[in-house]
């Protein structure tokens, strides 16, 4: 469908914004509308809103907290509020934990290093807007390349997301240290995902996996119903 | 004046940075470090009329993660 109305806001140090982007034009078949981190203001009526993966502000202070307090977050959370989607992947994840969109926290990864390979992640929860294309329990290879996707919550969140369903993706090896080996979590309403995984680097073969692009078209398919 | 900020983790949280730094000590040959925790100390240099509630909320809002750390204000006489 043609009239999705997507957006993938660039921070300084934002580089998976293209990619980003791409994935959404080939998915949903429209380009989407390019935000900048200094915008005050979203386009109207969006369907999809992306914040992406990179080192945005150089990681200084926290991975992500300086892009947190950039103008164009007020705007991202005022949308996420009216229940407009919002994906955060990597450094995006960052964003949206750091803005309070997310419960949680991405600490550096447990054995220090950077980590950029291909990882097996299960599909723990396929009744969200992200993942309706999904089955749950379903095995993906997707790619990671971060040094901070430990996720850490207390135990309390961490029983609290599990009981809610809100653990949408999980690690199906150990990876970074994650609390309980969570990759991906949902807000409470469902429409905010944040997940350290990259689905816009598996959206064909020609890339080494596709199995990233079912996101795209679940939130695409969410919106017409189909 | 000068203000210090010290933003350190939570009792709790696992601080890999700390755990490097504890382990390439030992490499160096220093006996008897039980622990090490990584923090950050950020200085600023505010009016006199910046307020005790000011700070706090600047630590708040930004300086420090309080989902995984604390802080504390200090202030440094001129």
């Amino acid at each position: 469908m043609s009239g999705f109305r997507s957006a993938v806001v660039t921070f300084p140090g934002s580089n998976c914004d293209r990619d980003m982007a791409v994935a959404l034009e080939q998915v949903s078949g429209a380009a989407p509308f390019r935000v900048w981190h200094g915008d005050a203001d979203l386009p109207q009526r969006l369907d999809f809103i992306a914040l992406p993966g990179g080192f945005s502000y150089g990681d200084y202070l926290r991975s992500g907290a300086m892009a947190a307090r950039s103008p164009i977050m007020r705007a991202v959370s005022e949308a996420a509020a009216r229940g407009v989607p919002v994906l955060g992947v990597c450094n995006g994840f960052q964003v949206l934990t750091e803005a309070g969109l997310l419960p949680g926290a991405l600490m550096r990864n447990a054995g220090i290093r950077f980590v950029c390979r291909e990882v097996a992640l299960t599909v723990e929860n396929s009744q969200s807007l992200f993942t309706a294309r999904y089955a749950t329990g379903q095995q993906l290879r997707v790619p990671i390349a971060h040094h901070d996707g430990n996720f850490f919550a207390d135990a309390e969140t961490l029983d609290r997301l599990e009981g809610e369903g809100r653990v949408a993706f999980r690690y199906g090896e150990p990876v970074n240290g994650s609390a309980r080996e969570i990759a991906g979590v949902l807000n409470a309403a469902g429409n905010v995902l944040g997940m350290m995984p990259h689905p816009e680097r598996a959206i064909e073969p020609a890339l080494g996996s596709s199995d990233g692009r079912a996101l795209f078209e679940s939130a695409v398919g969410s919106l017409v119903g189909a | 004046m000068k203000v210090r900020v010290f933003v350190n983790l939570k009792n709790g949280v696992l601080d890999p940075q700390g755990r490097a730094i504890h382990h390439a000590l030992e490499g160096l040959g220093f006996k008897g470090v039980q622990d090490v925790r990584a923090g950050r100390l950020i200085e600023l240099e505010v009016d006199d009329s910046v307020s005790d509630a000011a700070l706090d909320e600047m630590a708040r809002k930004l300086l420090a993660n309080q989902v995984i750390e604390n802080y504390r204000i200090e202030r440094v006489a001129a």
